[in-house]
């Protein structure tokens, strides 16, 4: 039985101002799995992923989360619907310690469940678990708590980046580039870092440049040009596809 | 040669204003003083981050960050509660303007330092606060305390009021809509003659009183914005390092990223704007009592530019440092009272030196967050 649905783009248009940048997207990524766009510069894949998140609104097309429509809502309650997002460029808060980076995944805990205070007064059981968690899967990060974020290495602000969108436990992870400007080692040791999230039961959507780690990686494939899905399929037949051999892996 | 040159330039630009004579006297100085400058210069920065490697040093020891720095505040306090006994009444009168501009500083640094928005028009909030207590005691009689809550409530709505259609905007253009509004408010309260008396302004309004106390007397006045002061500082302090202070902070570093981390960008800069007037109309009700009198004069937008020097000087974000720019600028007017016509000058040359020397501020090269 196929695992259900959880994401689904239906003929997603999105546009910055009079450029249209996604073309009539659809895509789907079902529970557990991970999926990957690859796709050149331009391709649309990371306004994809910020018209998921919300910070981009979508001119035409839905989209559906867990069988919500979640088109046009603001960011912040999508957060809390369970999509977190580690941007493009990691985007963490450079002058906020670790601590406090990763703390700040708890605004997307919604309030009825109990929302923590990343007060660190209040920091509650749950915080502690939390963060103990994601030391767990990155304990450099627990050696570095009370430095600034600005000041880690960038293999390291991608942890935090992520560690910081595992705090509010979210059922899909948006990841953008994790690989973005890393050393070939690091760049490993973060896809499988996301190999673990995805075996705890998190689905993971995964933009890359890096098109054959990618396909290793996932389940799913979907090939990106222009702004629409050229290829999709799974990452097993991709990785063998004639084309893109010849156009994404160089060969 | 480039010193000459400047020199020769300023003193042309100064010729048609005092003559030849005066003209080669201010030649000579000004290009000896750059050429001595020349060479100071580079030792200068040389010097400054020793100084600030020194400075490290002391405040790394144990003794300091155990005992020196925590009880330092206490010193303050302490120091300033005992004020009335040791200093003459104009130091007082000062004091008091100290204190009131102690209180507005940390409200625009809430929307400026915290939330990272800025905003051109607070004074408006402020004449707002001014106003209400005004006209509730001119009109109705109504004493200070039952007119505070009014006064405060008036300018925290307009906050709310302002920043619902001004949080659309970002950057530059919410800057010049908030000074728009400064200068609407300021504009209305100059012609709304019927309400405000226009450009006369409002005067006898009551000094406030504690029970049957009166406080029309400098010294009690003077604790009333001590008191006022110390809890504007407490607060703000405390709001900081609540949940509601580490999402401006986040908004403030990365509004995009913030916003993605499930923070209600929107809301909690509703909540910077209004908290940020809240302040402002307390600063504005406590003024409008000091001065028994108020007019659209003393909101201008020149007294907004004052107030986010004070925030810049000391350095967004840091409350010590905003208490700090505070007293500066309050003080040095004053101490430069003897050289009348220059003050304005020197008071902005000082804030250019220090924007060459230290951008960040004077306290801005600490982490913003507790």
């Amino acid at each position: 039985m196929p695992a259900a649905e959880m994401l689904k783009l239906e003929d997603v248009h999105t546009f910055y101002g009079p450029v249209e940048a996604l073309k009539g997207l659809s895509i789907e990524v079902r529970q557990g799995e991970i999926v990957c766009m690859i796709g050149n510069n331009g391709a649309g894949k990371s306004t994809a992923l910020m018209t998921i998140s919300g910070v981009l609104k979508p001119r035409t097309g839905a989209i559906f989360f867990c069988g919500e429509r979640i088109t046009g809502l603001a960011p912040h309650t999508i957060a809390r619907m369970g999509i977190s997002q580690v941007p493009e460029g990691r985007r963490i808060f450079p002058k906020l310690t670790v601590r406090e980076n990763l703390e700040m995944g708890l605004y997307a805990v919604p309030a009825r469940r109990g929302g923590d205070s990343p007060n660190r007064s209040s920091g509650s059981d749950r915080c502690e678990s939390r963060l103990e968690k994601v030391f767990a899967l990155f304990p450099v990060l627990k050696d570095r708590q009370k430095q600034a974020g600005g000041t880690l290495s960038g293999g390291e602000q991608q942890m935090l980046a992520i560690g910081r969108a595992l705090m509010s436990e979210p059922k899909l992870l948006l990841l953008d580039e994790p690989s973005l400007g890393l050393a070939p080692l690091v760049a490993h040791r973060i896809f499988k870092t996301i190999q673990e999230i995805n075996r705890e039961g998190v689905t993971v959507l995964l933009v890359e440049q890096n098109a054959r780690a990618a396909l290793r990686l996932s389940h799913k494939g979907y090939v990106l040009e222009n702004g629409r899905v050229a290829l999709e399929g799974p990452s097993g037949e991709l990785l063998n596809d004639e084309r893109i051999r010849k156009t994404y892996l160089g060969e | 040669m480039k010193p000459l040159i400047i020199g020769l330039w300023l003193s042309l630009l100064f010729l048609p204003f005092k003559g030849p004579e005066a003209a080669l006297w201010f030649f000579l100085i000004s290009s000896s003083t750059l050429c001595a400058w020349k060479e100071v210069a580079p030792r200068v920065r040389t010097v400054i981050p020793a100084l600030e490697a020194g400075m490290r040093r002391l405040t790394d020891r144990a003794f300091f960050t155990e005992t020196v720095s925590p009880s330092l505040p206490y010193a303050a306090i302490a120091a300033f509660s005992l004020l009335p006994f040791l200093v003459r009444d104009y130091f007082l009168d000062v004091a008091i303007m100290v204190g009131i501009y102690v209180i507005l500083a940390l409200g625009l640094n809430v929307v400026v330092g915290f939330a990272g928005l800025l905003n051109l028009g607070f004074v408006a909030f402020y004449a707002l606060g001014a106003y209400a207590y005004a006209l509730l005691n001119t009109s109705w009689g109504i004493g200070f305390w039952t007119a505070l809550p009014f006064a405060v409530g008036l300018s925290t709505a307009a906050g709310f009021l302002l920043a619902v259609p001004a949080l659309r905007l970002r950057g530059d253009y919410l800057a010049i809509v908030t000074l728009g509004f400064g200068e609407i408010t300021r504009l209305v309260l100059n012609n709304f003659d019927s309400l405000t008396r226009g450009p006369n302004g409002i005067s006898g309004i009551a000094p406030p009183s504690f029970f049957s106390i009166h406080l029309g007397t400098l010294t009690l006045f003077y604790y009333l914005v001590f008191l006022a002061t110390l809890a504007t500082i407490f607060v703000t302090a405390r709001v900081r390092s609540s949940k509601i202070g580490r999402a401006w902070i986040a908004i403030r570093e990365d509004e995009i990223a913030a916003s993605t981390m499930g923070i209600n960008t929107t809301l909690y800069k509703l909540y910077a704007f209004a908290f940020g007037a809240f302040w402002a109309g307390l600063a504005g009700a406590i003024f409008a009592a000091k001065m028994r009198f108020v007019s659209p004069e003393s909101f201008t937008f020149l007294e907004s530019v004052l107030i986010l020097c004070m925030v810049i000087l000391g350095g967004l974000g840091s409350i010590p440092g905003v208490v700090v720019g505070a007293f500066i600028l309050v003080l040095l007017p004053e101490v430069l009272r003897e050289v009348q016509i220059y003050r304005m000058l020197a008071l902005g040359a000082g804030l250019v030196i220090l924007m060459v020397f230290r951008p960040q501020g004077l306290f801005g090269g600490k982490r913003v967050s507790p």
